[in-house]
């Protein structure tokens, strides 16, 4: 798979490590409150685990260090989509 | 109900006269009007030898198998057909080691042949630190009864002499062996479960694959199907490898990943191996089929995918393995590779339990260790479907022990699918 990289341009995926679901970014920032075990749990052990397009966190260790969101789909492994995570998170409100 | 007991005067009765008198080996049926009492998505090996066992040990024949495609045609027709209980931790280990009996007395109970192999497996030791870790999960074998050998490396070597025991990354220092481990001859366990399951009354439907689930005020009232709606008492989901897809019909999110497993065969080969043979320092384990050819795995590809597919850097990395350990399977090459479709769950252990909808339950996510512990999955997964509580040995498979804290890591490389 070539993962085209918006900084450095096709790169290939060997060169990433995978983590997964890019819903990991969404770590609850609940963390004081009582009801953040139940938010923890889901954030940390349950997956969406789609068939299809599937938004995903890829970690470019063998180049920039830097972490993408890339857009793949899980039946025919065609990448959509990439982008950097450090925008994906900012767009959400989180992350400077 | 008519059945063809086989044996070795039925091959010869009918070699004499014309091959006239066998029989399809089992039925294919269409779904009754009236629905069942079980019906149990998934006809691959798990979920044929949960039918097998719901109707052998609890009586219940008005069960329905509904398989998308044809029986045994997912992971059970796809793996690399190694069975083993040489794990370590409490949760698992007397499952694989119940699992074991089962495939000890398999034929005998489904008059099948399955061709189950006790050849032993052999897992090579690297270095010291892991020959302690390897001691130590053999004390947990011998705890389970499951039985263990340590071999020294100059045995090793006597046994094995086309090891590379002196690679300069790899030394083999010594190996922890199962003798009763082995190969099983893994399309006949789908066939062998049908067949037993069919004979004592399961309608097994092929082609029907489950388009939802018919849910009311909490509770699973049957499917819906491509050959139309089916009503059920009770329904069992049985699909590891689609256990997502299938799931999030009826809106349940589970603690599961998709991966792809890929696995290859060689030209085959003159009997060179005897036994199963695993690499300790990488992921790498090869046996050779009765037809000569090297049948060989390695790791997952490692992202998330729902594709029968993998790519090529895991090929040239499960090649690397083999070669490591067995620089002669250079010589050899490649004819076949696949790939299968793996529940690889948070901490490499799975899944059999109900769910938070009544009369609907769920078996899966298996990782790459589906195959071998297909007798006791259905043994256990048709216990919990005919008496609503788990098989002692199916204790700790429950889809909560995360919100609990009571993991089954093998591994101990934590909420990380594809690491396990």
């Amino acid at each position: 798979m070539i993962i085209n990289h918006p900084l450095l341009g096709p790169r290939d995926s060997e060169e990433f490590v995978y983590l997964g679901a890019a819903d990991l970014i969404n770590r609850p920032n609940n963390w004081e409150q009582d009801a953040s075990a139940e938010d923890f749990y889901q954030y940390q052990y349950i997956r969406e685990n789609i068939a299809g397009d599937h938004r995903e966190l890829w970690y470019h260790e063998q180049g920039d260090q830097s972490w993408l969101v890339v857009t793949r789909n899980t039946l025919s492994h065609e990448i959509i989509n990439v982008e950097l995570a450090q925008d994906v998170s900012r767009g959400i409100g989180r992350g400077k | 109900m008519s059945k063809t007991r086989y044996s070795g005067f039925k091959v010869l009765k009918e070699a004499l006269t014309g091959h006239k008198g066998w029989e399809p080996t089992w039925r294919d049926a269409e779904p009754k009007a009236d629905g069942y009492d079980v019906v149990i998505v998934g006809g691959g090996g798990h979920g044929l030898a949960t039918a097998y066992y719901l109707a052998k040990n609890h009586g219940i024949t008005n069960v329905a198998v509904i398989e998308k495609g044809w029986i045994g045609g997912g992971n059970v027709g796809r793996n690399t057909t190694i069975i083993r209980s040489n794990y370590l931790l409490p949760g698992n280990e007397p499952f694989y080691e119940f699992s074991m009996k089962l495939w000890e007395n398999l034929e005998q109970d489904l008059n099948y042949n399955a061709m189950v192999s006790q050849r032993g497996i052999m897992n090579l030791i690297h270095s010291d630190a892991q020959r302690d870790a390897f001691i130590r999960r053999g004390n947990g074998m011998l705890f389970a009864d499951a039985g263990c050998e340590f071999i020294e490396a100059k045995e090793v070597k006597e046994r094995y002499p086309f090891l590379d025991m002196d690679n300069p990354r790899f030394p083999i220092k010594a190996a922890l062996a199962q003798p009763r481990g082995g190969t099983v001859r893994h399309d006949a366990v789908a066939w062998g479960y049908a067949r037993g399951a069919s004979d004592l009354g399961v309608d097994i439907i092929q082609n029907c694959e489950v388009t939802g689930f018919n849910i009311e005020n909490g509770k699973c009232l049957g499917v819906q199907t491509t050959k139309g709606e089916i009503k059920a008492g009770r329904v069992g989901v049985c699909v590891a490898g689609s256990s997502g897809r299938v799931m999030a019909k009826a809106g349940i999110k589970l603690p599961i990943e998709s991966h792809v497993l890929q696995a290859f065969v060689t030209e085959g080969l003159k009997p060179v191996m005897d036994n199963v043979i695993t690499f300790g320092a990488g992921h790498f384990y090869c046996s050779q089929s009765d037809k000569g050819g090297l049948v060989f795995g390695g790791d997952i590809d490692g992202y998330n995918t729902y594709a029968q597919r993998g790519n090529l850097p895991v090929v040239e990395d499960v090649c690397s393995g083999g070669m490591a350990i067995m620089p002669m399977i250079g010589r050899a090459r490649l004819l076949r590779m696949w790939g299968g479709v793996m529940d690889m769950s948070m901490d490499g252990s799975p899944f059999i339990d109900s769910t938070e909808i009544d009369e609907l339950f769920f078996n899966g996510g298996w990782c790459y260790g589906g195959f071998k512990a297909t007798p006791a999955s259905g043994y256990c997964y048709a216990h919990l479907l005919a008496t609503n509580s788990p098989h002692e040995v199916a204790t700790a498979y429950k889809l909560d022990r995360f919100r609990r804290g009571a993991m089954i890591d093998e591994k101990g490389v934590g909420a990380q699918p594809n690491l396990h």
